[in-house]
């Protein structure tokens, strides 16, 4: 067994589809008693950010002064627009290029002459100002006269926004303690900074105070909307805050990341204000976050709203067919974020999480009670919606798949009301009703509460897949955790199709092995027909090791097929290639054998001159090539291997027992080479094995012919759909996307 | 099963042949590790169902009929003997009269030949209810003794029969100490009948389990006899008897050689037998019998594989027809 899972965790690391060519890293598998869980794998949780997405930022558009500017195509990236900078006769140009909108380009160049050139002066200044954004230059290889500004930050969006600011020219060049360098539209100026609060989660926003070469001290504030509409002036430039709203609200629904920037003018008196108390807080002692914290509330206020950007985070290549996979399969993919409520959602649809198939239910609340109604209402109307998609199912036949297209959208607040008390039960009723379940503005031990709420309620595998130091407790509280090291993710959901049904034959098979012995031990109580050597052979090298080869080397379906019909998928998690009633037959089976192998040649060699290793060699015979026929015909894919595995153990044996009875001080010796002189030896290790497998060859053609598996129709449509019209294997595999099979 | 050509996996044609000889090494590494050799995907439709089991019972039945006629073919005559060879007086308590020495154990039966048996015919011996194959009673001997005699003296597999007031037995263990020591004589009309004893053990026994220097020592010297004494002047290998007796049968009811007949014997001749009636069996209720019967490529008379073969072919027929009906009633 373990060196099957060995077997299986060298072809899942060696397997290139789970191979990441950005990263350069292959699948790992860190545990080896995992692998054949993965097929019993029913819920799986998963981050968004890093995991779904790769976490790769990029600048999308942006709203400045209630104007949307989004028209950049990627055409118009070019090496000629790019912006750079001639430093010490050398070119330095940023090492990421980003999409440029024309107009905006034109307007960020056209200096500081009209209003709204001068807040997009202002606004790129934020970008590249209000950050903490190391940049580092460093040499072309490809180019000498080149050097490239890399933005190293901690934040990825930070990186995003820095390296739009530059492509807009306003580069980012020095950063020291005490000030930056930006060169703006080619002319070099120095900001001293003079202050900077560092974004935290309670704030959601970030503030640096610049002091302007005019002599002017300016404070840039960058943060989410929620915070940051709050401590805007909303007395001013009402109706420029609303286009913003809007803007914002059509970012977000396009799955994009939005910041707000504003920014104020500080009066030297607000600034010396500002600094002592600001010098106080960063050197006192105790305290020190909180009082920082009040500190930046007394300066993020009154702020004029300059505008917001929306970077893009990119989805990971395949997840939008990877979630559709794991959905149609029967999965439920349950996503976890700490992204906005529109984010989530637009990231669902744009993943494919979400459809526009699917009935939403969005659970929004502030207080226990609230969420206790919503709750209530929405168990209903998915109880409602489960009903009706249930009659259209059977009227409608073929109408997709079986999972009830409900969505279950639920907000972290939400969740802090239900969590931990009685509503608990009540999200788990409905959310096992839904598909899918979005649960966005959520902390990292929420997730990790959710994990549990799931798995203490059901017998079913779960899984979570996360990449940050946010998910590690819900990696750890689910049965299976997947991690994803670095920035680049991998595409570890695509695992899903791994492992699948490999395990099916195994279980039967060591319990023929166990069988097996039990009677030749037992019926023969007192004996040692079989000598020592043989029976150590027997589970070394006769029987396992076919098993172990077939174990890892057959799988049921190639791959294609399998991601092509996920709802396969569904055939080991309903365990329906093994459960009880197989698990009896098995039992029957193998105790049939048993007796075959044993009172055959009882029979046979009742009253003759027959000796004890003679028999001894017939059974041992008997028994190896039984095991292995019997493995044989569980086996689906004939590969070469598989056939040196099962021919090659076979032979194998019949050397072992000849060179076991060439041996003059053994027992046996020369059993073999006298048994086999005599026909009835051979006649009794065919009717062996004839009649051993006749009845389970019979029982296996009739379930097949009477209820085919999907895989087994699978399997017929595969083989044959090479020879036949590809639309005659759509016809075959119709039955299969039928949601009620027996 | 679909097992003709052209049925190997899709997958294969994903991967690409290299056409260089050395890419070929990785190549097929590649495809070991993709798990996307090369496969065959046998497929069970009812037109194979119904061909194996067909050919299945066409098989077998052929065989079965081959296999009984050899069996019939094979002549026995077997005579029980053990009860009616105790006398009268002793018909109540048969174990004191197999343990009394001063009874004479000779006794005679006739067999009558009721077919014609072809030479060579052979003479077993056959015990019932007789479990040679006990674990401890298999293990109770040493196989380096046989072959080296006296020089090996580790003989502590051989208890409880290894040694004898403080010498070695030659050969150990139980299994020779129960030897087997009924004697038969064959009268053929008037004269006596020449039966070979010779080459009755294993050539492959005799020349290499069985030293040809080994001498019995200190055998059936101790209190409690077991079974047939030894000539101390033959050597192990010569003792043909001791080294058949030494093959341990597999099941409980066995037989072992005694010896050959080496001339054809006629229908409706007579054969007397005087044997002594040695051996203790009445202790533990075992059947003694004599049997004299010729051979066949089969083995010994044994319906039994003959009629299985009968059996599984024609349930295979069966069953094909089984399957050909439903395969016509209930099609896919």
């Amino acid at each position: 067994m373990e060196l099957v899972r060995v077997g299986q965790a060298y072809f899942m690391i060696r397997d290139t589809l789970m191979y990441d060519e950005a990263s350069n890293s292959a699948f790992q598998c860190r545990a080896l008693n995992i692998n054949e869980d993965l097929g019993q794998i029913k819920f799986v949780f998963s981050d968004k950010t890093g995991t779904l997405t790769e976490n790769k930022m990029e600048f999308q558009c942006a709203s400045i002064w209630g104007v949307d500017y989004s028209g950049g195509k990627d055409s118009s990236v070019n090496e000629q627009v790019g912006h750079f900078v001639q430093v010490d006769g050398k070119i330095l140009r940023p090492k990421m290029k980003v999409r440029i909108d024309p107009e905006l380009l034109q307007l960020s160049r056209s200096g500081n002459n009209t209003e709204e050139a001068k807040r997009v002066h202002d606004f790129f200044l934020a970008l590249a100002a209000c950050n903490t954004i190391v940049p580092i230059a460093f040499d072309d290889a490809s180019n000498p006269t080149v050097k490239l500004m890399d933005y190293q930050g901690e934040s990825p969006d930070e990186q995003a926004l820095a390296y739009a600011a530059a492509a807009y020219g306003f580069m980012l060049i020095e950063r020291t303690s005490g000030h930056i360098v930006i060169d703006i539209q080619g002319e070099r100026q120095r900001f001293n900074v003079l202050g900077l609060h560092e974004f935290d989660s309670d704030r959601k926003r970030m503030s640096v105070i610049l002091g302007c070469p005019d002599k002017t001290v300016k404070v840039f504030v960058k943060g989410a909307d929620t915070t940051m509409f709050s401590v805007i002036d909303r007395s001013l430039n009402m109706d420029i805050i609303r286009a913003t709203e809007a803007h914002l609200y059509n970012y977000s629904s396009l799955g994009l990341r939005t910041l707000v920037i504003g920014m104020r003018e500080l009066s030297d008196s607000e600034f010396e204000q500002w600094h002592s108390s600001f010098e106080a807080a960063s050197t006192s002692l105790i305290g020190r976050a909180a009082m920082l914290r009040k500190v930046a509330n007394t300066v993020e206020k009154s702020l004029r709203i300059l505008g917001a950007s929306a970077i893009e985070d990119k989805l990971q290549q395949g997840v939008p067919e990877a979630i559709e996979s794991l959905r149609t399969a029967g999965i439920k993919v349950w996503v976890l974020t700490g992204d906005k409520q529109e984010t989530a959602i637009s990231i669902g649809y744009s993943s494919k999480l979400l459809t526009s198939k699917m009935t939403q239910i969005i659970i929004n609340s502030n207080s226990k009670e609230s969420s206790r109604k919503s709750l209530e209402d929405a168990l209903r109307m998915s109880k409602k919606l489960i009903t009706v998609s249930g009659t259209t199912h059977n009227n409608g036949g073929n109408s997709g798949d079986a999972v009830s297209p409900v969505a279950l959208i639920i907000d972290g607040t939400s969740l802090v009301y239900i969590l931990d008390s009685e509503l608990e039960e009540q999200l788990f009723e409905l959310a096992s009703k839904c598909s899918v379940v979005l649960c966005c503005r959520v902390a990292p031990l929420q997730k990790a509460g959710i994990v549990m709420l799931v798995k203490n309620r059901t017998s079913d595998m779960t899984l979570s897949i996360g990449d940050g130091a946010n998910d590690v407790s819900m990696i750890q509280k689910a049965d299976v955790g997947v991690g994803i090291s670095g920035k680049e993710g991998r595409q570890a959901v695509m695992a899903s199709d791994f492992a699948m049904g490999q395990f099916r034959f195994l279980v039967p098979l060591l319990l023929n092995e166990l069988i097996f012995r039990y009677v030749l031990f037992t019926c023969f109580t007192l004996t040692t027909a079989i000598n020592e050597w043989s029976s150590m052979l027997y589970s070394i090298i006769y029987t396992s090791l076919p098993t172990i080869v077939v174990g890892i080397l057959d799988k049921d379906l190639s791959r294609r097929t399998l991601l092509k019909y996920p709802q396969l998928y569904g055939a080991e998690r309903r365990q329906e290639s093994y459960n009880s009633k197989l698990f009896w037959l098995t039992m029957i089976d193998t105790l049939w054998q048993s007796v075959v192998i044993y009172f055959i040649p009882h029979l046979a060699y009742w009253g003759s001159t027959i000796d004890a290793p003679s028999i001894g060699d017939l059974w041992t015979l008997a028994v190896v090539i039984l095991v292995n026929l019997h493995l044989a015909m569980d086996v689906i894919r004939w590969s070469w291997i598989t056939h040196v595995a099962i021919w090659g153990s076979i032979v194998a044996t019949f050397i072992c027992v000849i060179v076991l009875d060439a041996v003059p001080t053994l027992v046996g010796y020369w059993a073999i080479f006298d048994i086999a002189k005599e026909g009835s030896f051979w006649l009794c290790l065919l009717a062996i094995v004839v009649a051993a497998l006749l009845p389970r060859f019979v029982v296996k053609v009739l379930y097949q012919h009477f209820s085919p598996s999907d895989i087994q129709i699978t399997r017929e449509a595969e083989k044959f759909g090479s020879r036949r019209e590809f639309g005659a294997v759509e016809i075959e595999m119709n039955p299969i996307l039928e949601p009620s099979r027996r | 099963m679909d097992v003709d050509g052209g049925s190997t996996s899709s997958d294969s044609t994903r991967v690409r042949s290299i056409p260089i000889r050395s890419g070929q090494c990785k190549a097929f590494l590649s495809q070991f590790k993709q798990q996307s050799l090369p496969a065959c995907k046998p497929v069970l439709t009812p037109a194979w169902v119904i061909a194996i089991h067909l050919l299945l019972g066409f098989v077998f039945i052929p065989i079965g009929l081959v296999t009984l006629h050899a069996s019939r073919g094979v002549l026995e005559i077997v005579d029980r003997y053990d009860a009616d060879c105790v006398p009268e007086e002793f018909k109540g308590n048969k174990v004191s009269y197999i343990k009394d020495t001063s009874v004479p154990k000779n006794c005679t039966r006739i067999l009558k030949v009721h077919k014609y048996m072809k030479a060579p015919i052979y003479i077993y011996y056959q015990l019932d209810n007789y479990y040679q194959n006990h674990r401890r009673y298999v293990k109770s001997r040493s196989d380096q003794q046989l072959l080296h005699g006296l020089k090996y003296n580790d003989t502590s597999s051989c208890k409880p029969e290894e040694s004898n007031n403080g010498l070695p037995i030659v050969p150990c263990g139980l299994i020779a100490w129960s030897l087997f020591n009924d004697t038969y004589t064959f009268i053929h009309g008037t004269a006596e009948l020449r039966v070979n004893r010779k080459n009755i053990a294993w050539k492959s026994d005799r020349d290499h389990k069985f030293g040809k220097h080994v001498y019995p020592f200190n055998f059936q010297n101790g209190t409690l006899i077991g079974g047939g004494k030894l000539d101390p002047n033959i050597p192990l290998g010569d003792q043909e008897d001791l080294i058949v007796w030494m093959r341990t049968s597999a099941l409980p009811s066995f037989r072992k050689i005694y010896g050959r007949i080496e001339e054809d014997l006629e229908a409706d001749d007579v054969i007397v037998v005087h044997l002594m009636n040695n051996y203790n069996t009445y202790s533990f209720g075992g059947k003694k019998k004599l049997v004299i019967s010729t051979s066949s490529w089969l083995g010994g008379r044994n319906d039994f594989l003959g009629v299985a073969y009968i059996f599984v072919g024609s349930s295979a027929v069966i069953l094909s027809l089984v399957f050909l009906l439903l395969h016509v009633k209930n099609p896919r």
